[in-house]
């Protein structure tokens, strides 16, 4: 009788954890992913939607056996079990959740680490990921200096380390000096500025492969820059600028969303960013450009 | 401490009848079922706001209500189910109702502050709803009130706002000293704290998250109203302020608060559960640690909810892992209630279908808060639709799940009436129904790029817009047979007797519904309220299904 129950018991954890991970895997809820920091997202996602089904399974199955095997009969007057607790027990289900949770937890971490999160703002925040990625003493790639060295309160910083995952040849674009872009947000529009070709656009427009450094800023109410097909959000904020470095990698054209409540027209405040191949973009700037008397 | 004498309380000068429900009555049970009318009354108020927010969503263009409308209704609609709904009636209605017979009391430590603590509630909501009349505007930055948008949305209908805010969260100080003081020194003598029923530890543990955490949200708003009125710059931009700051203070009650909403229900569920499974509460020790656990925890979690603001790595970092780590406690309260429910004899009744309603949804509400805990999982997601997802799982499909189940539970004591089962039945089939549709697929808009807060939205999503929609026509159809059986059961229902449910805790132990003082002798000792299986059942009174 032991045996049996400690089969069926075995039996159905592993058909659990087996369907969870199928569910976790095969079952995708995102949309297209279209910069470095998406594949690194979606595999945090697939983790803890795997390990979501198997818990919400398991309780959702636990309970349906208990109200079904255990329901009271009509007549029937009998009291339950008088049990009242059992140590052993109530230990492993606090060490379960406990180590489930500390795994989530360093899992995310390197994530976040890897997505450029822990990357230091201060300086702009571009070499902690350079130096993961080579480990050797490259040189800093010549990032825009925040300009006078003004105070960064928030953000990702660093773009670098990913882009060998982009697994497209264009990893190699380390090297290349991140792209500035100057992102104002007011009620209801972001506007772009690009410092280096003097460009001011309602729309954001980025090569493919390169990175791209948003240094942002509100001028009346806080907003958020979202672009859903890159997995990424920072508030934009009065008074507090704030950093958002990405690297697209996916052409194609993709919706930025307001992601915090401005205002009557919030649900409007939408634009797009163009991802464009290199050539193309080139040729966007030059299209764009004022014409500079030389 | 000066605690009232109970034989101060002139029950004498109190009127009688129903008449006591509108007067400043001192009488815990009394001022516990005006907790419950007023909460429902702003239930069905925030209800409705919530049906013109569902209306609007149905098209993906902004066409029913103008877009300043939609955003103070959305206000409206948060502030009134928090502040007028879910924090009085998890707390005010239930704890006023059983702590004192659950300490043996005959009634609170302070009926005065106790009934003031209710009266300031009307007023304050009246304010709140009528802000349109007073003001000209309602408030329209929502529940959250970020400046600088609230500096800049009509002044008026903002202060209005704050005014009404302030009043909620000194009655809930009120309320929660009361309990504390309550618990810890009104406890019938003999009656040890380790006997309590566990919903007087929830609500020991709620109440100091009240009194630790509701003056600092107090504090912030006091500031706010200063900027709007007196144009001060605490925190405006252009004056030198900070924004985030605003932030900080904010969520540091507003994590808190959403214990405050929960914790009651962890206790009202860990009281129903027992009685109708027939089987003492499982591990009663752990449980209580794993309150008191959540409450330190609940206190260092807040800034999960500025991941995307201007917060520096490390405290992403910190703030991640001790959410996280709030699932541990957490966890452990389920897996005991399951354990509890294992080998028992359970009563497929409308108040344990609520309750296992309940635990289901929290299970969910639970594990999408697990993912939102994680910064990298959160930048994403954050202030779209799953997070809506996420906290009406927790809000709803968990503590009004429980209000319901406790309802279904405690209404024989109430009135000495039975609830009609069979619509108690189709109340929780068309809630649980309802509730999933609304808010399941909300998960899927968030992800896939629906901000929330938002009258228009990308026509792609309308499909899943309208299935939401659906669904909170179906939630709004189901407080029908509710209103219905609690009118017609309270005029002519089945006679209910003492206990009908053969309960063990000290409320059952007197006639229902319980003369002033609550015991017609001394107060009974109770030393196990969990003691089911013992002895054979003395033949259970209830024996339908
Ligand atoms: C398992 C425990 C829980 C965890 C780990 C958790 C985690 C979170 C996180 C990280 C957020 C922020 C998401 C964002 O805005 O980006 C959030 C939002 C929210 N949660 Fe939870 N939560 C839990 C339980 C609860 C409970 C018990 C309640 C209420 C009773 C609740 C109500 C809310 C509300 C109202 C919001 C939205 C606040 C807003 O931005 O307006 N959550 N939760
Ligand atoms: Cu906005
Ligand atoms: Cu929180």
């Amino acid at each position: 009788m032991q045996i049996r129950t400690a089969i069926t018991a075995a039996l159905a954890t592993t058909a659990l954890v087996g369907t969870g991970l199928l569910v976790g895997s095969r079952v995708s809820l995102l949309p297209v992913a279209a910069s470095t920091n998406a594949p690194p997202y979606d595999s945090l996602f697939q983790v803890l939607f795997s390990i979501g089904t198997i818990l919400f399974l398991g309780i959702l199955i636990v309970l349906l056996y208990s109200l079904i095997r255990f329901r009271r009969r009509p007549g029937d007057v009998a009291e339950g079990l008088p049990i009242e607790g059992n140590l052993p027990l109530e230990i492993v289900w606090t060490a379960i959740p406990a180590v489930v949770i500390l795994f989530v937890g360093i899992y995310s971490y390197d994530i976040y680490d890897r997505m450029g999160g822990m990357a230091s703002l201060d300086h702009g925040g571009m070499h902690h990921g350079a130096m993961d990625l080579s480990g050797m003493d490259q040189v800093q790639p010549a990032s825009t200096p925040p300009s006078s060295g003004e105070r960064i309160w928030g953000g990702i910083g660093s773009t670098q380390a990913y882009l060998d995952q982009t697994g497209d040849g264009r990893a190699v674009a380390t090297a290349v000096p991140p792209l500035p872009v100057e992102v104002t947000a007011m009620q209801f529009a972001f506007i772009f500025h690009y410092p280096d070709s003097a460009i001011t656009s309602g729309e954001l427009h980025v090569p493919v492969g390169q990175p791209v450094q948003l240094r942002m800023q509100a001028r009346d109410v806080i907003h958020a820059f979202w672009v859903p097909e890159f997995r990424l959000k920072q508030d934009v904020i009065p008074g507090q600028p704030t950093v958002l470095s990405l690297t697209a990698t996916r052409p194609g054209t993709y919706p930025v969303i307001c992601a915090e409540l401005c205002g009557p027209y919030h649900g409007g405040m939408r634009t797009s960013v163009v991802v464009h191949e290199p050539e193309d973009f080139l040729a966007w700037v030059t299209q764009n450009a004022p014409q500079v008397s030389a | 401490m000066t605690v009232a004498d109970p034989s101060a309380l002139e029950p004498r000068l109190q009127p009688s009848g129903w008449l006591r429900y509108f007067s400043f009555s001192l009488d815990h049970k009394v001022i516990g079922l005006q907790y419950l009318v007023c909460g429902f009354f702003f239930y069905l108020v925030g209800g409705a706001l919530a049906g013109v927010i569902r209306t609007e969503l149905v098209s993906p263009i902004a066409d029913f209500v103008s877009r300043d409308t939609y955003n103070e209704v959305l206000t409206l609609h948060g502030t009134v189910m928090i502040f007028l709904w879910i924090v009085p009636v998890v707390n005010g209605a239930f704890g006023n109702y059983l702590i004192p017979f659950y300490v043996g009391a005959r009634d609170m430590a302070f009926p005065r502050l106790n009934a003031v603590a209710f009266w300031m509630i009307p007023p304050a909501g009246l304010l709140l709803i009528s802000s349109y009349l007073l003001a000209g505007a309602a408030a329209q930055s929502g529940w959250t009130a970020y400046p600088p948008l609230s500096l800049t949305t009509p002044a008026a209908g903002q202060v209005v706002w704050i005014l009404s805010v302030l009043l909620l969260g000194g009655s809930s100080i009120f309320g929660a000293v009361n309990f504390i003081a309550t618990v810890l020194k009104l406890r019938r003598p003999g009656l040890k704290m380790m006997q309590l029923p566990m919903y007087c530890w929830a609500m020991l543990g709620t109440s100091l998250l009240v009194v630790l955490s509701t003056p600092v949200l107090a504090g912030v708003l006091i500031l706010l109203s200063f900027d709007i009125i007196a144009h001060t710059g605490f925190f405006n931009p252009e004056l030198g302020g900070n924004v985030v700051v605003y932030q900080h203070l904010f969520w540091f009650y507003s994590h808190p608060a959403v214990y405050i909403m929960v914790l009651p229900a962890f206790g009202l569920v860990s009281e129903i559960l027992p009685v109708h499974a027939r089987k003492p509460l499982f591990g009663y020790t752990t449980m209580v640690y794993s309150i008191m656990g959540i409450v330190f925890l609940g206190l260092i979690v807040w800034a999960h909810h500025m991941f995307t603001s201007g917060t520096p790595p490390w405290m992403r970092l910190f703030f991640t892992i001790a959410t996280s780590f709030i699932a541990v406690p957490t966890g452990i309260k389920f897996f005991n209630w399951l354990a509890t429910l294992w080998g028992g004899k359970i009563a497929l009744n409308s108040a344990m279908l609520f309750s296992c309603g309940f635990i289901l949804n929290f299970v969910f509400g639970g594990i999408t808060g697990i993912t939102l805990a994680q910064v990298p999982f959160d930048i994403h997601v954050h202030d779209t639709y799953y997070v809506v997802g996420h906290f009406h799982y927790i809000v709803y499909g968990g503590t009004v799940f429980v209000i319901f189940a406790a309802l279904y539970h405690w209404y024989p004591k109430f009135t000495g009436r039975l609830l009609n089962e069979d619509l108690g039945r189709l109340h929780f089939l068309l809630t649980f129904i309802g509730f999933n549709l609304c808010f399941l697929p909300q998960h899927w808009l968030g992800l896939n790029g629906m901000p929330r807060r938002v009258a228009e939205y990308d026509p792609a999503f309308t499909t899943l817009n309208q299935v939401s929609s659906v669904g909170a026509l179906i939630m709004a159809v189901s407080t029908l047979p509710l209103l219905l059986n609690v009118v017609v059961t309270a005029l002519r229902g089945q006679p209910a007797g003492d206990n009908p449910w053969n309960a063990l805790t000290p409320e059952w132990l007197t006639s229902s519904p319980p003369p002033v003082e609550n015991w017609h002798g001394e107060a009974p000792l109770v030393a196990e309220p969990y003691g089911y299986g013992h002895a054979p059942a003395p033949a259970l009174a209830e024996t339908r299904p």
